[in-house]
């Protein structure tokens, strides 16, 4: 720029802005919102503890609680990319089936057995990328496009079995679905489903915070026409992440076919992306788009894992898991928005 | 003239401790116009907002109606005590008709039934007072800007007000339409209407104003009747300071210019746009006037590959170029500033940072797209101090800046870029003064350092201001070209004949 001293004497005589918080200020309130539902998390954690008298803090209960968040987190991954652009995907639970049948189906043959974990989550990425393609290029609008795929995919899941259950105890890579990485030997061990849900996490947060692919689906979500308008290859950004989103629901496929031995191209993976969404939505992440954050949904899958795990110690019925785990849905996000209320701009 | 209509004496309004009104007194007469004037974040907003209800003023100060004490409470608390706010964006709803929206939270209805025939009727008489054109079972959806601007005087009218606020009314309006709404003004003053009216235009606040008061910083300035009004007193007023050169020029305006940068041939969508041809050399400031819907900032989506051409092409630098997206503009070095920074130029959740390095962080990035988080620091740090960004720092959403800085930061975005062609389109609309002569000098800079300039602004003192040579659009067609000479200056006069296309008589 070339020397533009009218412009530094104005800076200089104007003084302050009222309006303008001052960066402390702005840094704490980041911080309030990036601990977002942390304290949620710890205080049902803390709850059911005491309620279940002192059946939740053990290292194995901790174990299978983060093994059942596992699947849960991956998806919710993918779903928070495509919620950040605005969009929404509804048919991961229907493709985790279709790539754990693939998957299955695959680990069968005798020579192309141990290809069956690529197979599944390639398999996931080819519906992601049609979505994404049809909602890129069609200008579909998501939730429409994600329907559809809803259905038409669980019809595939079931062709894939012809509507049978494919079973193969001898999978492999199995160790994946039920072994734990052990760190301390006989004192700590992390089930793999976590360890493969956190690298994902740590995955994703790279690409959403450190290249230019993250800022530009912040972009994306936060204003669509001026993205385009900035030279931000906006089609690119959506097939992206519904192939983002498809990947990890053939990934969380993968790990559900480890974990069972077996796939079921009609039960498996229905309604999954119901859990998905409230993680994300738990986890902080706008609506519409262009705010929200990875470790939310991180903490946002936890809740709803802890709830589950929670009720079931605590003896409550079935039936009444499903009320409480809706009101607490209810709940926490309420809470959330009175959260962020006060700290809102002027 | 008996006492005042509203009386506001020692008005004040924090926010989390930060005071953005202090101590104001604002006096109002019925049959006036009263303008209030002051550059963004002055408080004219905020006053209202107390006005309208929405904001509840700190305890301490007095607001008077009709000399009873009033107490303003909640959004239809305004509308009680009789006054009503024309927002700069309309807050009708589009999908209703005209009387529904006259109508909205107030609806009638007979045995529980909507009673649209009743609430068609009881609009009319106000809809031919105003002298409307459309009727009240119109869509909105429908109407222009204009008429719009109608229907909430007469969604005002209809409930009684004693008092009007306008909040920049004219800022989406035509020349034309302009003149309408100033005639409609005129006769509600007449009426016995008090109005209040917020602009940045001073032609309006002479043409209008009976008395103008001036806030900066939160406080009261002073207060000015009608014979003294006078630009340079209000600017000094609003700024604090005396501004000697408003627009500044130290590039030439009359050098002669041999290498164009930025060449249209025959440019044309199919219906919009239609057969434009323009030039624009290095180190030029080309103006782009017209009215409103003269196909200005369709031409420019042309030239920079947000609307598909139908017809013609572009060339840079002698060369011809496909553009085919905004994507491919930029790669080219051609850079437009959108007219709605809000809806089309910034992500108003993200950082000034961000919003600065979006267009060059690809170019910017290493191994393959991971950012370069030091270069895009860098970066903002270098806008802020060049362009006078004033905001705590470049980590800050931009949505809580005002107009000015917010423009500054989408202007440092597209010269972060290194254009050779800026295209500029209403590059200081809802920019406070001191934020459009700081723009004006950025402009000026530019084109010494050999940038070609294409600026589009319906504010006609600036293109005369700034611009070397004008363009001027008619109904899609370039109509005409004026060249700054130093004997015989272009006039307002000369942009506005060929832009209406009427007979125009050099005296």
């Amino acid at each position: 720029m070339p020397d533009n001293s009218p412009a530094q004497a104005k800076a200089a005589t104007a003084g302050g802005l009222p309006a303008a918080p001052d960066s402390k200020q702005q840094r704490l309130r980041l911080m309030i919102r990036a601990a977002g539902m942390l304290p949620v998390l710890l205080i049902l954690c803390i709850g059911f503890h005491m309620l279940s008298e002192g059946r939740f803090f053990t290292g194995q209960n901790l174990g299978i609680v983060l093994q059942q968040a596992a699947v849960n987190t991956v998806l919710a991954a993918g779903m928070t990319f495509v919620i950040l652009t605005g969009g929404i995907d509804l048919s991961v639970g229907s493709i985790l089936a279709a790539a754990a049948m693939a998957g299955l189906t695959l680990s069968k043959m005798p020579d192309l057995g141990t290809l069956w974990l690529p197979a599944a989550v390639l398999t996931g990425l080819a519906f992601g990328v049609v979505n994404g393609a049809l909602i890129a290029l069609l200008r579909l609008p998501p939730f429409i496009v994600t329907l559809g795929s809803l259905t038409a995919v669980r019809g595939l899941a079931r062709l894939m079995g012809s509507d049978t259950t494919v079973f193969n105890p001898s999978i492999p890579y199995a160790f994946i679905g039920n072994a734990s990485l052990t760190l301390i030997p006989g004192v700590v061990s992390i089930p793999w489903l976590s360890v493969i849900a956190l690298l994902v996490i740590l995955g994703s947060w790279l690409i959403l915070r450190r290249t230019v692919l993250g800022v530009h689906i912040y972009a994306v979500g936060g204003n669509e026409s001026a993205a385009r308008l900035a030279g931000i290859k906006v089609w690119a950004v959506l097939i992206f992440v519904y192939g983002m989103s498809g990947l990890l629901a053939g990934l969380g496929g993968g790990m559900q076919a480890a974990r069972l031995y077996a796939a079921n191209g009609l039960q498996l993976g229905q309604s999954y992306e119901l859990d998905a969404i409230t993680a994300v939505i738990l986890g902080g992440t706008s609506f519409v788009g262009g705010i929200g954050s990875i470790w939310g949904t991180l903490v946002g899958a936890l809740i709803i894992a802890v709830l589950s795990n929670g009720l079931i110690l605590v003896g409550v019925s079935d039936i009444w898991q499903y009320v409480i785990k809706g009101l607490v849905i209810i709940g926490a996000v309420a809470l959330d928005r009175y959260r962020l209320q006060g700290s809102a701009r002027t | 003239m008996s006492g005042p209509i509203l009386e506001m004496r020692g008005v004040s309004k924090s926010f989390f401790g930060i005071k953005a009104l202090q101590k104001v007194d604002l006096t109002v007469y019925a049959g006036e116009v009263h303008a209030l004037m002051g550059e963004n974040g002055a408080g004219k907003s905020t006053l209202m907002k107390i006005l309208s209800g929405a904001y509840r003023p700190d305890p301490g100060g007095e607001i008077r109606i009709d000399g009873h004490p009033v107490r303003i409470e909640g959004p239809l608390g305004g509308r009680a005590a009789g006054i009503s706010i024309i927002y700069q964006e309309l807050s009708l709803a589009p999908n209703l008709t005209v009387a529904e929206n006259i109508y909205l939270g107030r609806e009638v209805s007979q045995s529980g039934l909507l009673a649209r025939g009743a609430m068609r009727e009881g609009v009319g008489p106000i809809l031919t007072r105003l002298g409307a054109d459309f009727a009240a079972s119109t869509l909105v959806a429908e109407l222009s800007m204009g008429q719009r601007q109608l229907v909430e005087i007469a969604r005002a009218l209809h409930a009684r007000s004693k008092i009007l606020i306008m909040d920049e009314p004219t800022t989406s309006l035509s020349a034309g339409e302009s003149e309408k709404l100033f005639a409609l003004i005129r006769q509600l003053r007449a009426e016995g209407l008090a109005i209040i009216y917020i602009s940045h235009r001073m032609d309006e606040v002479y043409a209008l104003g009976d008395r103008v008061t001036v806030l900066r910083d939160g406080r009261l300035v002073g207060s000015l009747d009608k014979p003294e009004i006078r630009a340079d007193s209000i600017v000094r007023m609003m700024v604090g300071r005396d501004v000697s050169s408003f627009y500044k020029k130290d590039h030439d305006p009359h050098a002669k210019r041999d290498r164009p940068v930025l060449t249209a041939v025959d440019l044309g969508d199919g219906h919009r746009v239609k057969g434009c041809s323009l030039t624009v050399h290095a180190g030029e400031v080309v103006g782009l006037a017209g009215l409103i819907g003269a196909g200005r900032t369709e031409l420019a989506h042309l030239i920079i590959g947000a609307t598909p051409k139908m017809t013609g092409h572009v060339t840079l630098d002698g060369e011809r170029i496909e553009i085919e997206t905004p994507r491919d503009a930029l790669d080219a070095g051609i850079a437009y500033l959108t007219e709605d920074r809000k809806a089309l130029g910034l992500f108003l959740d993200m950082s000034c940072a961000d919003n600065i390095n979006l267009a060059v962080i690809g170019r910017d990035a290493r191994l393959g797209g991971v950012l370069d988080r030091d270069k895009a620091r860098l970066r903002a740090d270098e806008a802020f101090s060049a362009l006078g960004i004033r905001a705590p720092n470049p980590g800050v959403t931009v949505g809580g800046l005002s107009g000015g800085n917010q423009q500054k930061v989408l202007l440092s975005r597209l010269l972060a870029t290194a254009p050779k062609v800026l295209i500029l389109d209403e590059p200081t609309r809802g920019v406070d003064v001191g934020a459009k002569s700081e723009i004006y000098s950025i402009i000026d800079n530019l084109a010494k350092s050999g940038t070609a300039i294409l600026v589009i602004s319906s504010d006609l003192p600036e293109i005369l201001g700034i611009c070397d040579r004008v363009l001027v659009m008619r109904c899609g067609q370039l109509a005409g070209e004026l060249q700054q000479s130093a004997t015989t200056p272009i006039t307002q006069e000369d942009i506005m004949a060929l832009a209406t296309g009427t007979e125009h008589v050099h005296a």
